[in-house]
């Protein structure tokens, strides 16, 4: 959609927006009456439970559930019989959420019961008789590429290769992006680096277990209570999985406990519609933590290879890279992303990124924040540092030389226009955490990120009601206080104060449809819609206020909140307030609505650059993060604490990656660690304070200047991380996590 | 309540007190924090059959009726949540904190709050608003 003339000039000067008031479901929140996924409850409401395999990849030669039929409480057993084969696009979905013929992960679904208790479901599953046979095993992305791997399908063909091959194997595409001559580039260059990373698996590690209350009917229609970052999403999944009309399906999206990008696809709601179904009853499902991590999520884990090629003065001449991700069972690893990114934050005449798609023994992965620029970010910004030191320039200094800009040609393709990542450097350099002496084993490493950001189909209402107050329905979940911004918006467009506007999250029968809570999107593009909502809103007061007055509708204008004669020839009267002209709405004309429903286009990019300060204990190996700064640009802060809290909340997630999660797999195939304990994400004591730059380069694309802000926070980290641990120690390790043993190993190698 | 049944189960099965949340269900997380007898436990980690006739104090006896307890608006103020899931533990806990320890550090906050996961926000908004309601409740104190 193009945008209008008003829309397309960023506005300058704000009454509201840029403040931080208290978020509007705060009291909620810190009284424990917000009701998440796990906190529903339906009368006559059964519980849910799912079978999973135990092996990393076996054929199901039979499944026999009668014992589980016949045990007193069980209402329902369903295997991936109740679900119809598909070709389409929910293909791979519907076999993730319940395996057919094959299992090809430990935790991966085979059938599910529901019963009166959870108790009795417990001890049907123990009933079901899964007849296996056992198949060899891959889970490692190098393995899972070679010719003498075991085959997770038979029909992957490598895409993107010509000639495409005649031979399935692991590897479903290949990408490629890139400009110029990089083999030119590599010869013009004084100093080339090279080196290869892997990364571990990580899990999004939000503290709340998927969760849903399913209530199915025989007539086709139901009702669906989930913990997801969209529900629109879920409709469509569990309706055309079900065979029933996506209008018939009403879902509601609860109060979301963290999804990270974790809770952007389904696994258990499927079950329980078809469980509730089968058993006419309501059905609850609330996943283990263990199911979590077995059977959710988690990231690609990844090898990677990188090659930089710069002038002595510090411009690169060429850069290259090669991305081999494994995404699970599945095709769909964020490999493109992670090729795309990998050189965003530099201006390059030559640059080559390929990646390539691998499917491997382990759950299917889910997005996680960013998906796939984390690790490229940590390899190509470990190269750039180890090239900044080698040329002996300061890492701020050689990114700014080589730094994207309004004007740049990314790699990718798009040209970017006004962008923020040079005033992220700037910002950095003058903080002075950038000048704090450091002391010995101590260490400073510095690492830029980028990320896309999406916009997307988005559909808001906002209503008046006769006191003045207002209602604004959007339907995207919120995930990181978008509540409070959008009545920030909706309050600052119509000139009335923040309280009196109240966000909600309208469920599917209520609002069209709506995209996901994802790719940063929602404080852009809900925004947006709720802006030009508003301005909808604000026609029809005017109107109703030309009627009072008995002018044209173009001689009124809107104020603070007041529509006004629009100058001294359209007539003498009082402004009216919105609160006087929804007073009186019934008797002139009936209820006042705006609307807004588009796809959300112009989504400015957002940069980062982080600076890291860490100790490494030369005894333990272990690695203390001394001091973090953040300066990232969010176009306009809508409301500064949350953005704040989104770089605070990525950087945090980011430590946890480089410094100790990982998924651990045995040789049997089994995930060793799917628990808290073991999967150990950042504690408070773990952490600093994590300062933080709010940089804003408005984005023209949006009426405020708004970027989406929620993930380019996890891209530089890694890196960071890694750079800083090669500063204190003189050691530079090329796979995360740089847990103590690992780092004791390379400090003990070197000594 | 049923002999497996985790104190946990039956303060948000039987009682419908659902502040209190289970993350992970061994202890690790915190979300279920509660006070039983005065002392901070998981609720996940205890059987509901031996909290019989001692005081469970949770998250929905925090607050005064309509006044929130300090930790509560210093929460808000401070935007030290971001989706919530895990905010009652914290909160719990950390009144378990300023019972014992009226001027804790950050240091202090940070290790008795370690048993406490939130993946959110990086705990640094979490820390300051406890730092600001100790100090807070100092003063108040000080001035009575």
């Amino acid at each position: 959609m193009p945008l209008d003339d008003a829309a397309a000039r960023v506005r300058q000067g704000f009454s509201q927006v840029g403040t931080r008031p208290l978020r509007p479901d705060g009291v909620d929140k810190v009284t424990g009456r917000a009701r998440f996924g796990a906190d529903a409850v339906a009368p006559g409401m059964l519980i849910g439970r799912i079978l999973r395999s135990p092996h990393a990849h076996a054929r199901i030669r039979k499944i026999d559930a009668s014992k589980a039929v016949a045990l007193r409480g069980v209402k329902a057993v369903v295997t991936s019989a109740d679900f119809a084969e598909r070709a389409d696009d929910l293909k791979d979905v519907l076999v993730n959420v319940m395996a057919r013929k094959k299992a090809l992960y430990e935790g991966h679904a085979v059938a599910a019961v529901a019963a009166t208790s959870a108790t009795v479901a417990r001890k049907a599953l123990k009933l079901i008789k899964v007849d296996y046979e056992v198949l060899p095993h891959v889970t490692d992305v190098d393995e899972a590429m070679k010719p003498s791997a075991p085959l997770l399908h038979d029909d992957i063909f490598t895409k993107g290769v010509e000639p495409r091959p005649k031979k399935p194997s692991n590897v479903t595409e290949r990408f490629e992006f890139g400009v110029g001559d990089v083999a030119k580039g590599f010869a013009e260059a004084d100093i080339v680096v090279e080196r290869v990373f892997k990364t571990e698996a990580t899990h999004q590690g939000y503290i709340e277990p998927h969760a849903c209350l399913a209530n199915i009917a025989s007539d086709g229609t139901g009702e669906l209570w989930v913990c997801t970052q969209g529900h629109y999403m879920v409709r469509d999944n569990c309706a055309r999985l079900l065979g029933m009309e996506l209008s018939k399906l009403r879902v509601t999206a609860s109060e979301i406990g963290g999804g990270f990008g974790g809770k952007t696809t389904v696994f258990i709601e499927p079950v329980a519609c078809a469980l509730s179904r089968k058993a006419g009853r309501p059905v609850k499902i609330v996943m283990t933590r263990d199911e979590v991590f077995k059977a959710t999520g988690p990231t690609s884990s990844t090898s990677m290879r990188v090659k930089v090629g710069a002038k002595r003065d510090g411009r690169i001449t060429a850069a290259e890279c090669d991305l081999r991700f494994q995404g699970g069972a599945f095709a769909g690893s964020p490999v493109q992303f992670g090729a795309m990114t990998a050189f965003a934050c530099y201006d390059l005449a030559n640059v080559k990124a390929v990646g390539w798609d691998v499917v491997a023994n382990r759950p299917k992965q889910a997005a996680y924040r960013a998906p796939g620029a984390p690790m490229a970010a940590f390899a190509v910004e470990s190269v750039m540092a180890e090239v900044a030191d080698k040329l002996k320039l300061d890492p701020i200094e050689f990114r700014m030389k080589n730094a994207a800009k309004e004007g740049t040609k990314a790699a990718y393709g798009p040209t970017f226009g006004p962008v923020g990542f040079v005033e992220t450097l700037k910002a950095v350099k003058a903080h002075p955490n950038y000048k704090v002496p450091l002391g010995k084993n101590q260490g400073r490493g510095v690492a830029s990120g980028f990320w896309f950001n999406f916009g997307g189909q988005t559909c808001v209402s906002l209503n008046l009601s006769p006191d003045g107050t207002v209602t604004l329905a959007v339907g995207t979940p919120d995930i990181g206080g978008s509540r409070a911004s959008m009545s920030l918006m909706a309050a600052e467009e119509l000139g009335i104060p923040y309280d009196q506007v109240r966000t909600i999250i309208a469920d599917t029968s209520s609002l069209g449809h709506n995209d996901i809570s994802e790719g940063s999107r929602v404080t852009f593009s809900t925004g947006m819609a709720t802006i030009h909502a508003a301005r909808d809103a604000i026609k029809k007061l005017c109107a109703r206020a030309a009627m009072t007055w008995g002018i044209p509708v173009d001689a009124v204008v809107w104020e603070k909140g007041h529509a006004k004669p629009a100058g001294p020839n359209a007539g003498n009267f009082p402004p009216l307030s919105l609160k006087e002209i929804a007073a009186t709405m019934f008797n002139t004309g009936g209820p006042i609505a705006g609307h807004h429903e588009y796809n959300a286009e112009n989504a400015g990019p957002s940069f980062a650059t982080h600076v890291v300060d860490v100790e490494i204990d030369p005894e333990t190996g272990r690695t203390t993060v001394l001091r973090y700064l953040i300066a990232q640009d969010a176009g306009k802060a809508v409301h500064p604490s949350y953005v704040e809290g989104q770089f605070q909340g990525g950087a945090a997630q980011g430590v946890g990656w480089a410094l100790n999660e990982e998924y651990i797999y045995g040789a049997d195939g089994r995930l060793q660690n799917p628990g808290f304990l073991d999967y150990r994400i950042p504690v408070a004591s773990d952490m600093p304070m994590i300062d933080t730059v709010i940089v804003e380069v408005p984005n023209p694309g949006h009426p405020y200047g708004v970027r989406g802000v929620g993930e380019t926070s996890i891209v530089p980290p890694l890196a960071a991380v890694a750079n800083a641990v090669q500063a204190a120690s003189g050691v530079r390790l090329n796979s995360v996590p740089f847990s103590p043993p690992k780092v004791l190993a390379a400090l003990e190698a070197k000594r | 309540c049923d002999a497996d049944e985790t104190l946990l189960d039956a303060l948000r099965n039987r009682l419908g007190l659902t502040g209190s949340k289970e993350g992970c269900g061994t202890g690790d997380c915190g979300a279920c924090s509660v006070m039983l007898d005065g002392r901070l436990v998981c609720s996940c980690l205890v059987l509901g059959a031996e909290a019989e006739g001692r005081k469970i104090e949770t998250i929905e006896g925090m607050a005064d009726g309509e006044n929130l307890h300090p930790l509560q608006r210093k929460f808000l103020e401070h935007a030290a949540l971001q989706c919530g899931v895990c905010t009652p533990g914290f909160l719990v806990a950390s009144k378990a904190l300023l019972q014992k320890n009226k001027n804790p550090t950050e240091t202090e906050v940070r290790y008795w709050l370690a048993g406490n996961l939130c993946r959110c926000t990086g705990y640094d908004k979490i820390v300051r608003a406890v730092l600001d309601t100790a100090a807070e409740m100092r003063e108040k104190r000080h001035a009575a």
